[in-house]
């Protein structure tokens, strides 16, 4: 549905702002009488706390004030959780340990907050800590998920009698059946490490409070403007519209952004009110690390069985899932791996069983992926075991077992993190991977490359995979389409932006329907001073979800215009033309309103109008999906290691994807490339460290190691297939997290052919050189 | 804390600036001339947000104090665009679609500029190099390496 504007990869319109500096980030604002918070952080990450006494810190020149939990008396309390437990799901058990806001009587890991400084520098509140006396008395460190799950050696929550956070089993068919009429069944023990979203910008908050208006201003940098003013307001008492909240332009969110009601957005707000002086506080990169929340540690027990032909039966997976010392972002991680675990092969029976367990770690949330790669990662690591064992082709026994078009709409009878049944809504699998097959050569990489560099002693190898990414989940997005007087057409959403694009998308989502240019539409994401209702951005929901919405408001002031038009001009709507910012007579070009002058018509100041009318050239649009959208693809990857040093290149990395229609192309891309920049990083260089005691090891960018320029391959080759969802008008499924699913299934599979004279089978998602020297070392010993 | 008094050009003007003695290059460019172009990703030189020209050479400006920048020139991201005009990787970063979040970018536009003083017509591996101190987690790279090419070819 390519039209004037849309589906054009027009270059973006926020660009201009980005690049000349002037952008407004978060810890550009600066507010006359600004004072700036600190917050010091437990170095346990179990403890009991005995004794925190701040007088000193008071008396140093600068310090305004301190606090303590004890301090925030009744205004203290935990949570609310900002995700619902999945009650939708028969059995299922959830124990709610709401995040707190500062720490009280225990520790919970390394980092929690155990005191707040407000000073007139940060620099001081910072040097402030060396006078606050902190007893604690340190706990064993509950780090292991599977010892966790017997309750060893200690409990996160004593008042719980249990580490379980979570247990919840679903089933389609009968694995049990399924198994017992299998030729083969093979059974792994697979991990999937943690990771940090590392956006580039930390997370930050500045807080406002006007005694007289009565009014408080918020910025923040979050993925979800509306729920965070709506749990400030009602913390404190306020209505909606007294909590105004901002987000500037946001260096990047990738998931943990989307967190509220944590020691900032609570303490702060109450704060400021107290002292009547407005406050900031940006996190620094080591804080980010230890307490910005972060994603990925899975222990799985899988299980798949096969006939000899390689078609699957059935699979089963048990899996502990670390929601760390709380678990507010309720089960949306371990759901999303249970709904991407059969990922778009044909899989009659499945059985799915997630263990989550507390830990004494920082709280797991989404990260890019969220819950998706993992299941992926498990799934694809059972097909290339199968593979090996009944000795197929990697690439064939995928063909064999990919769901078919004509099999779709599938239910899936699994819930996921939207509480209702998984429904793959439309695709077309094969056609992805064979694509992929055809663009990487694949027949000829196998039966010429491959073997003549083997011939030349190089160890060069693929990884196939398939992945499917679940996608524009509910509840809902709204937004307003306004014309002006200027003749421009400004429009305003709730969700907010990290960085995905939307203020070109959308304004070309609207450029079309409206016949402006896209220059001419001016979009406002996350104030909540122009837009009120909505959810945030996270699950690759922007476009597809807030789009639509936008996109059904632009059809409304679309007819408002031929309606409005109709009446001055004195034609029926159907002789009316609309483009260029102006309507005009069919063929009388010389009769033409302005769209400006329109919009001062649609809103007369005297007269009468008529029943039923609304002023003005404006309208309200909402879209909430019944189930979300699900996006397919493949991803091939050629890797090259030099067995002495273990050093890796990837020689091509080649994804093909199916994300419905594309708003964007040039944007859609830069989507894609990101994902998977992050998947090559989660897969080669980064990895968060945890030690026995619960120390976060990899607390800096010198110990978690991103890609950087030189780390990525020389291109990434991206191919595009387009199955339009049919839930939506505009046909869109998400992308955001496409390059990130994939890829470290990808790696491992490549890395093992390439080293195919060890016959390596990695069962980690996370490698490194030494990782692959000591896989090396291992199997030499035992061959 | 001692103060020192020191006088550069930044972005071509001059300036005097009273600086205490722990404060760094990229603060004063933030907090005392208001320049928040330039950006703190980790203040420990890890990641390249705060990259600025110092003397044409490209600098981890919190890793600089400011007391050490007397008679020193420095140039910005907001220093890059001449009378409204765009520098030409400005240009070419978009035309690419090579900017996502935005909060790598300045740092990135800097290093570029200064590959392409010293090197107006640098290969590949050559800008992968010059780019490698600066961290982005948006975009995977690929689309501002080319655009530093296209601003190399479009200067020939
Ligand atoms: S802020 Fe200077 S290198 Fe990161
Ligand atoms: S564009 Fe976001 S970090 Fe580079």
């Amino acid at each position: 549905m390519t039209g004037k504007v849309f589906g054009q990869p027009i270059p973006r319109l926020e660009d201009q702002f980005l690049l000349t500096g002037t952008a407004k980030f978060i810890d550009d604002i600066e507010i006359p009488g600004m004072v700036h918070a600190a917050f010091l952080r437990s170095d346990y990450a179990h403890a009991r706390i005995k004794k925190i006494d701040y007088s000193a810190a008071l008396k140093r020149p600068g310090v305004i004030a301190v606090y303590t939990a004890e301090d925030f008396g009744d205004y203290w309390r935990p949570g609310p959780l900002q995700v619902p437990p999945p009650t939708a799901i028969k059995g299922s058990q959830f124990n709610a340990r709401p995040l707190v806001p500062i720490a009280k009587d225990k520790v919970r890991f390394s980092g929690e907050p155990l005191a707040v400084v407000i000073a007139e520098s940060r620099y001081i509140a910072e040097d402030a800590f060396d006078d606050i006396i902190v007893d604690l008395e340190p706990l064993p460190a509950v780090v292991d998920l599977e010892e966790a799950w017997e309750n060893k050696p200690a409990l996160v929550h004593d008042d719980l009698g249990t580490n379980m956070a979570a247990l919840v089993k679903q089933e389609r068919g009968n694995y049990e059946e399924a198994r017992a009429k299998a030729d083969v069944v093979i059974s792994r023990k697979i991990l999937v490490n943690r990771n940090a979203a590392a956006a580039m910008e930390n997370r930050g908050f500045v807080v406002n409070w006007d005694e007289r208006e009565q009014e408080m201003t918020v910025w923040a940098t979050t993925q979800a403007p509306i729920p965070l003013r709506n749990t400030i307001a009602a913390r404190l008492g306020l209505f909606e519209n007294q909590v105004r909240v901002i987000t500037p332009f946001i260096g990047g969110g990738f998931g943990p952004k989307i967190m509220t009601s944590q020691a900032d957005d609570v303490l702060l707000p109450w704060i400021a009110m107290k002292l009547k002086r407005p406050i900031k506080w940006i996190e620094d990169r080591r804080e980010n690390f230890l307490a910005t929340t972060s994603e990925r540690d899975q222990v799985h027990y899988a299980e798949i069985a096969l006939t000899k032909d390689g078609v699957i039966l059935g699979v089963k997976d048990v899996f502990y899932h670390n929601t760390g010392a709380y678990d507010p972002y309720g089960m949306t991680v371990p759901l999303n791996t249970q709904t991407h675990t059969i990922s778009n092969y044909r899989v009659p029976s499945f059985y799915t069983e997630i263990r989550m367990v507390f830990t004494n770690q920082m709280v797991v949330t989404p990260v890019r992926g969220a819950g998706r790669p993992e299941g992926v990662f498990v799934m694809e690591r059972l097909m290339d075991a199968a593979a090996r064992e009944l000795n197929m082709d990697p690439a064939e026994i995928r063909l064999k077992n990919l769901l078919e078009p004509n099999e779709l709409p599938l239910r899936t009878g699994i819930i996921g993190q939207d509480f209702v049944e998984g429904v793959l809504d439309s695709g077309n699998y094969k056609a992805n991977l064979q694509k992929l097959m055809e663009m990487v050569e694949y027949e000829k990489f196998r039966k010429e490359i491959q073997p003549a560099l083997r011939a030349q002693g190089k160890h060069v190898g693929m990884g196939i995979v398939c992945f499917t990414e679940g996608t524009a989940v509910g509840p809902y997005e709204g937004a307003r389409v306004t014309i002006g007087g200027n003749g421009k057409v400004s429009v305003a959403t709730g969700i907010s932006t990290q960085g995905q694009g939307h203020f070109t998308v959308f304004a070309q989502i609207v450029a079309e329907q409206l016949g402006v240019k896209a220059e001419d539409v001016n979009v406002v994401t996350g104030d909540t001073a122009h837009f009120h209702w909505g959810a945030g951005t996270f699950a690759s929901r922007g476009a597809a979800v807030a789009g639509t919405a936008i996109y059904n408001a632009a059809v409304k002031v679309r007819e408002k215009i031929f309606a409005t038009a109709s009446k001055w001009l004195e034609v029926p709507p159907e002789q009316i033309e609309l483009g260029d910012g102006k309507v005009w007579v069919k063929g009388k070009p010389e009769q033409f309103i302005t769209l400006g002058d329109l919009a001062f018509r649609a809103n007369p100041t005297r007269g009468v109008i008529e029943p039923g009318v609304e002023p003005g050239l404006e309208a309200t649009g909402y879209y909430g999906p019944p189930y979300g959208a699900t996006g397919a693809g493949a991803v091939a990857m050629i890797v090259e290691i030099d067995p002495e040093t273990m050093e890796l290149k990837i020689k091509r990395f080649v994804i093909v994807h199916d994300c419905g229609t594309v708003i964007n192309p040039l944007l859609l891309e830069g989507q894609v490339e990101g994902g998977v920049s992050m998947g090559i990083g989660n897969a080669f260089y980064e990895k968060m460290v945890y030690d026995e005691n619960g120390q976060l090891l990899t607390a800096s960018f010198m110990d978690y190691l991103m890609p950087q320029a030189t780390d990525m391959p020389p291109k990434i080759e991206i191919g595009h297939l387009t199955t339009t969802s049919p839930l939506n008008p505009l046909g869109i499924k998400g992308v955001g997290e496409a390059g990130a699913i994939p890829t470290p299934s990808a790696f491992v599979q490549a890395v093992e052919d390439a080293l195919f004279e060890y016959q390596l089978e990695i069962p980690e998602s996370n490698l490194s050189p030494s990782k692959i020297f000591e896989y090396v070392q291992k199997a030499s010993k035992k061959g | 804390m001692s103060f020192h008094r020191i006088i550069l050009t930044v972005n071509g003007s001059t300036e005097q600036v009273d600086v205490p003695g722990n404060m760094t290059l990229l603060q004063m460019l933030r907090e005392k001339l208001a320049l928040t172009g330039t950006k703190n990703g980790c203040a420990a030189g890890e990641c390249g947000a705060c990259t600025v020209l110092m003397n044409g050479e490209p600098v981890n400006s919190c890793m600089v104090l400011a007391a050490e920048c007397d008679g020193a020139e420095i140039v910005t991201v907001e220093g890059l665009a001449q009378d409204g005009q765009l520098d030409i990787v400005q240009q070419t970063i978009i035309d690419e679609g090579g900017v996502q979040c935005g909060f790598c970018t300045p740092g990135m536009l800097i290093s570029a500029r200064a590959l392409l003083n010293r090197n107006p017509s640098p290969t590949e591996a050559e800008i992968r190099e010059a780019l490698v101190g600066n961290l982005c987690r948006c975009t995977g790279y690929a689309r501002i390496i080319s655009a530093v090419k296209a601003a190399a070819e479009a200067t020939q």
